[in-house]
């Protein structure tokens, strides 16, 4: 077979059940890829060793036909996700040489459903940042470029790694995490869906913490089916994680072609955003239309809280940060500074060694707004306004089955662009950061190109533990969507 | 609210973050952009709101006061940097 590399999941995923591919065969071709993709540095590790032991073991799944639903079909795994004997970095170099003596309960559920596991991709430093500049590895460089440009982009971020892996065809899918748009943000820049599922709908144990009551895992994948896929075979309930939650996990891809018919579907006023590109605001109306064509109700919602939303988790998540950031102490695991004088030295400088600028900036303000006689004034009021963020969910889906809106405010900027102001950067995630707040399931996937030539994606977001409808009506729009475009393969050696 | 220098050198020190002492005006001036951006909270009224406590409706579960992981001391020392014979070390802290 050729064109392995461009195969989707799920088409993959059936060669390989119809014996027309080996893992094997599909394992080496994603390797070759890799290594001819070095350029991007989307991978901080590769694990071929690894990934060609499981490759053949699930070949051998295959002959004595006891294969599972994931079987040989090889990924790429955020290096946030702990595993077992492979280096796990979170993009930090306070972490450069940890190598986990567990594996993450997600990724195990992955391997446990026959995936094989092609190395582990590039993030921003503990998944803070919006475009995969913070990593202690470098930026991992999106495969797409402006039409009549060279420019280097962002893949987005933080599951930078993840996103330009799957647009640039090195695997058949990724795991990604995201704490206010590190799924979605990627996604929509890269031409590639991404799903961040309900607070608790994945385990977040053996998950490198950064906002415990925002992180959650999901897949960034080719498309809708193969995130669906993906996702019911990481989501689990978790005896080691008290947030996962004790709900049936729905067979998603079943129910994937019932269309949109009679939903309805809200668009909220506020998300029509000052400096968002006409692009956006035009692509936006279109995925409206295309619904509404396939027989949706469009109805107007408000969401009045939206404009707090980022100042807010830009209180919640550095203050969750600071507090998680507390055992990187130089003494139990990760980078321990030299020529040091007692202990508090070896921990303060530790860890101004180990961590890079962004993180050292957001444990600072996590640990002022915590601190005594600031915590009422930033803390609590931040953990009030997100109530009134999430009760305006509640009223908007007393309207609606789900909303629409626009995923990002513009398409990939390029790298140093916007890294030198850091509210500059963090408005980018001005359409994905409610949702973590709220807790609800999110999904992004591609709907258009700019003029020039560079993805769009638009955003669904859903009704708690609602997935398989946000995944059936992202199913009806990229239908309509007919994405097709793939960057050009600028990146491979001559 | 801002921050001047001597609050950016507390909080480090409550951080356990080496702040060098060039670092400390930018760093205040960094901190200052973003606190002055957070400012816009104050706009709304939050009398009478509950503080968030949960994302998800659930009653966290309790489970038994039971020994779940083996004796796996090589493998929680495997990543310590200058560990011995299953103790972490550290500089001295008692005279």
């Amino acid at each position: 077979m050729s064109g392995l590399t461009d195969l989707t999941l799920a088409e993959a995923r059936d060669a390989v059940a119809a014996k027309k591919v080996s893992s094997s065969e599909l394992t080496e071709a994603f390797l070759k890829a890799m290594e001819a993709a070095r350029s991007l540095n989307a991978f901080i590790t590769e694990t071929p060793e690894r990934a060609f032991e499981m490759a053949a073991a699930s070949d051998k799944r295959i002959a004595a036909g006891n294969a599972r639903p994931l079987e040989g079909l090889p990924l790429a795994i955020k290096d946030l996700y702990c595993t077992k004997g492979v280096r796990t970095t979170a993009g930090s170099k306070i972490l450069h040489n940890y190598v986990p003596q567990y594996e993450s309960t997600v990724s195990q559920n992955l391997w446990d459903n026959g995936a094989v596991m092609l190395g582990k991709a590039n993030l921003d430093e503990f998944a803070m940042g919006s475009s995969n500049e913070t990593s202690y590895f470098g930026p991992c460089i999106s495969p797409w470029r402006a039409k009549g440009s060279d420019a280097k982009l962002v893949p987005g971020g933080s599951s930078g790694g993840s996103a330009c892996a799957v647009s640039a065809n090195l695997c058949l899918g990724a795991t990604a995490t995201d704490t206010g748009g590190s799924i979605r943000t990627p996604a929509a820049v890269t031409g590639t869906t991404g799903i961040k599922p309900t607070y608790g709908r994945c385990s977040r144990w053996g998950i490198v913490a950064f906002a415990s009551s925002l992180d959650q895992a999901g897949p960034i994948s080719h498309t809708v089916r193969d995130c669906a896929i993906m996702l019911k075979a990481m989501a689990s309930v978790d005896p080691k994680d008290s947030t996962s939650v004790d709900l049936p996990v729905p067979d998603y891809e079943a129910g994937l072609e019932a269309g949109v018919k009679g939903l309805r579907i809200g668009i909220p006023k506020e998300y029509r955003v000052e400096g968002t590109s006409p692009e956006i605001d035009a692509i936006w109306n279109k995925g409206a239309d295309w619904l509404k064509a396939q027989g949706a109700e469009i109805v107007e919602v408000s969401l009045p809280h939206t404009k707090y939303a980022l100042p807010t988790y830009y209180i919640v998540a550095p203050a969750e940060a600071s507090s998680n950031l507390a055992r990187y102490d130089g003494v139990r695991y990760g980078h321990r500074a030299e020529g040091i004088e007692d202990l508090i030295d070896l921990y303060q400088k530790s860890r101004a060694e180990g961590f890079g600028s962004e993180v050292r900036r957001r444990i600072l303000i996590g640990t002022y707004v915590l601190s005594a006689g600031y915590y009422d004034a930033y803390y609590l009021r931040a953990q009030k306004l997100r109530s009134l963020i999430a009760r305006d969910f509640t009223e908007a889906f007393k309207q609606c089955d789900m909303l629409l809106t626009p995923a990002t405010p513009g398409p990939a900027f390029a790298i140093g662009e916007k890294i030198s102001d850091p509210v500059t950067m963090y408005l980018y995630d001005v359409f994905t950061v409610t949702v973590n707040l709220a807790g609800l399931p999110s999904l992004v996937l591609p709907a258009g190109l700019t003029e020039s030539g560079l993805p769009l994606g638009l955003q669904f977001i859903g009704k708690a533990f609602d997935e398989a409808t946000l995944l059936r009506a992202g199913r009806a729009l990229e239908v309509a969507a007919q994405f097709t475009a793939k960057p050009q393969p600028w990146w491979r050696a001559p | 609210m801002s921050v001047d220098k001597d609050t950016v050198r507390r909080i480090a020190r409550l951080a356990r973050l080496k702040l060098e002492e060039d670092r400390v005006e930018p760093m205040v001036q960094e901190l200052n952009g973003i606190l002055a951006w957070v400012e816009q909270l104050k706009e709304v009224d939050v009398e009478g709101v509950p503080p968030m406590t949960s994302v998800v409706k659930q009653r966290l579960k309790m489970r038994e006061d039971v020994v779940t992981e083996p004796d796996n001391a090589d493998a929680l020392m495997a990543n310590a940097p200058g560990g011995e014979d299953h103790f972490f070390v550290v500089p001295k802290v008692v005279e």
